[in-house]
């Protein structure tokens, strides 16, 4: 049996790009290497709880009818209503340097108003950066390759607030150390700071339902347990997939969500097809779950974006993980609390080879380490936490690896992007992290586009 | 087909692509894109259902006369009745 288009991966660019050719009569096939949906954005139960992976906060925030949104692109693309998500807005979210903090809400003015603050003499060029911004087409396939901070510094003199201006924005997604291009910088300031960030009610899990849902109705054909392990091609065109029971299926069109050099060391060609590099860019995360609510403590902060160098050094840490600088999420303190415990989430980065390379034990030692400082960063960030563990679980690079098949538990993705999604195989097509757009909003996106680009559009 | 019902199966669409506006208070004389939040893509999901359940193909050079709901009507009225 042929099929119009085979998707690789169930994540949420995936699920997106099966959602939008199901829609348009394609016969698709959704394929998934594991049990479950949502690939790094993805949940879990224990000790009763459910627990959110990936996720710390949906980007993009909008009110209900705001229009030329790409939350609503988004929704309106998989026809999901917006109520449906039941979003919460943040509170208010932190940055934290040695010497100076700011604080950001879902209003831009409120972040310009405190650097106006902390720094004065910034404030021309930052109002004229906002402008290059709002006039920026960041989305336009065929941007060139400029660095950000490249383009910044020529709007933001003060190199302390240029690095915390970029902090939020690297950790929440450039797959390239300290620095990104700059149509990725735009898409995550317009996203982080313009936009802001929510949680829809449920976490993670609410928006997977919603896409399993939609897959259902259409009646497209999902299969779990389906590891591609072969992508066969004739003449530089692809022929089909070959799974790990066996089975070949046929397709003239597969949409890869694996990530780019994970796609490309399955393809078998004739000709030799080069290579994309293995982002460095990975972490550990340590959950805490308290007996009592961070407000309880005297805390309403959302996220906090922590750093105890006068530099943030967003790069892959020498040592196996980096305890000075972290991202704090604080999931009671959306406008709603929809849990009944209180809830810690701290994301350090890691290095993939350290870990990677540890014994069983070492491996056991090293991830209390890690819980260890994450129980002083919440002391620093509730200074009257009683230092209650209810309950706690860490996971490391060598988890993310586990679960999503990413080279070096990579994150977000290798350093080479595809922008156009395209391939040097005709009808081999990337979407996910490795297409380029970032965040949940922006992997469902990139699968939509794909799917419209590659699927619908003759 | 009268005008009344292209207009009811244009509306349809339009419901569904548009799905959190309010349809029911469009003015035919204006741009769609200027009283609904529709971009280009959602244009193209309009013309992809027409093609999906009436069999209407509208050539790309023809996307302008979607504009209003007036123009959809002109525009589709006479392949609507060319089907039936």
């Amino acid at each position: 049996m042929k099929y119009d288009a085979i998707i690789i991966g169930a994540g949420m660019s995936g699920m997106a790009a099966a959602i939008r050719l199901a829609m348009f009569d394609k016969k698709v096939l959704l394929l998934e290497k594991h049990v479950i949906t949502g690939g790094l954005n993805s949940y879990y139960k224990r000790a009763k709880r459910d627990f959110d992976v990936g996720l710390h906060a949906l980007t993009n925030y909008m009110e209900k009818g705001e229009r030329r949104k790409p939350l609503a692109t988004l929704l309106k693309q998989l026809r999901i209503p917006y109520d449906s998500l039941e979003l919460s807005p943040q509170r208010h979210s932190k940055i934290i340097f040695p010497e100076k903090t700011l604080t950001f809400t879902n209003d831009l003015n409120e972040l310009v108003e405190d650097i106006a603050i902390h720094f004065p003499n910034q404030i021309d060029g930052l109002t004229k950066l906002i402008a290059h911004i709002n006039e920026f087409n960041e989305t336009a396939l065929d941007n060139e390759h400029v660095l950000a901070k490249d383009v910044v510094r020529r709007y933001i003199s003060n190199e302390e607030l240029l690095e915390m201006i970029f902090c939020p924005l690297l950790i929440y997604g450039s797959a390239w150390e300290n620095d990104m291009d700059f149509s990725q910088f735009v898409i995550m300031f317009k996203s982080i700071y313009m936009e802001g960030f929510s949680r829809p009610k449920g976490g993670v899990r609410t928006i997977i339902n919603l896409l399993l849902n939609k897959l259902e109705t259409l009646g497209c054909e999902v299969r779990f347990r389906s590891e591609v392990i072969k992508i066969e091609t004739k003449n530089e065109k692809i022929k089909g997939v070959h799974l790990k029971n066996g089975d070949f299926i046929e397709a003239d069109l597969v949409i890869s969500s694996m990530g780019l050099p994970e796609t490309l060391s399955v393809v078998e060609t004739e000709k030799e097809l080069p290579t994309a590099r293995t982002g460095k860019m990975t972490f550990t995360e340590s959950i805490l779950i308290l007996d009592k609510f961070p407000k309880d403590f005297g805390v309403d902060t959302t996220i906090a974006f922590f750093n105890d160098r006068p530099k943030y050094l967003y790069r892959q840490p020498s040592d196996f993980y980096d305890p000075a600088s972290a991202v704090i999420c604080l999931p009671n303190n959306f406008v709603h609390n929809d849990f009944e415990d209180g809830w810690v989430r701290i994301t350090n980065m890691a290095n993939f080879n350290k870990w990677n390379e540890f014994t069983k034990d070492e491996y056991r030692a090293h991830k209390e380490l890690v819980f260890q400082n994450a129980c002083k960063l919440t002391k620093k960030i509730l200074p009257s936490w009683n230092e209650e563990v209810v309950y706690k679980d860490i996971f490391s690079p060598t988890t993310i690896k586990k679960y999503t098949s990413h080279f070096g538990g990579t994150v977000y993705g290798s350093t080479d992007k595809s922008r156009d999604g395209s391939t040097a195989i005709k009808g081999l097509v990337i979407c996910g992290t490795d297409q380029g757009f970032l965040g949940i909003v922006g992997s469902m996106l990139s699968g939509i586009s794909m799917a419209n680009l590659y699927g619908l559009m003759d | 087909m009268d005008n009344v019902q292209v207009r009811k199966h244009v509306l349809d669409i339009i419901a569904d692509v548009a799905l959190d506006d309010d349809v029911t208070t469009i003015d035919d004389a204006v741009a769609l894109r200027d009283q609904l939040d529709l971009d280009s893509m959602d244009f193209l999901d309009i013309v992809m259902e027409l093609k999906k359940r009436h069999k209407i193909i509208v050539p790309q050079e023809d996307y302008p006369q979607l504009a209003s709901m007036q123009s959809c009507v002109d525009y589709l009225g006479p392949k609507f009745t060319a089907l039936a």
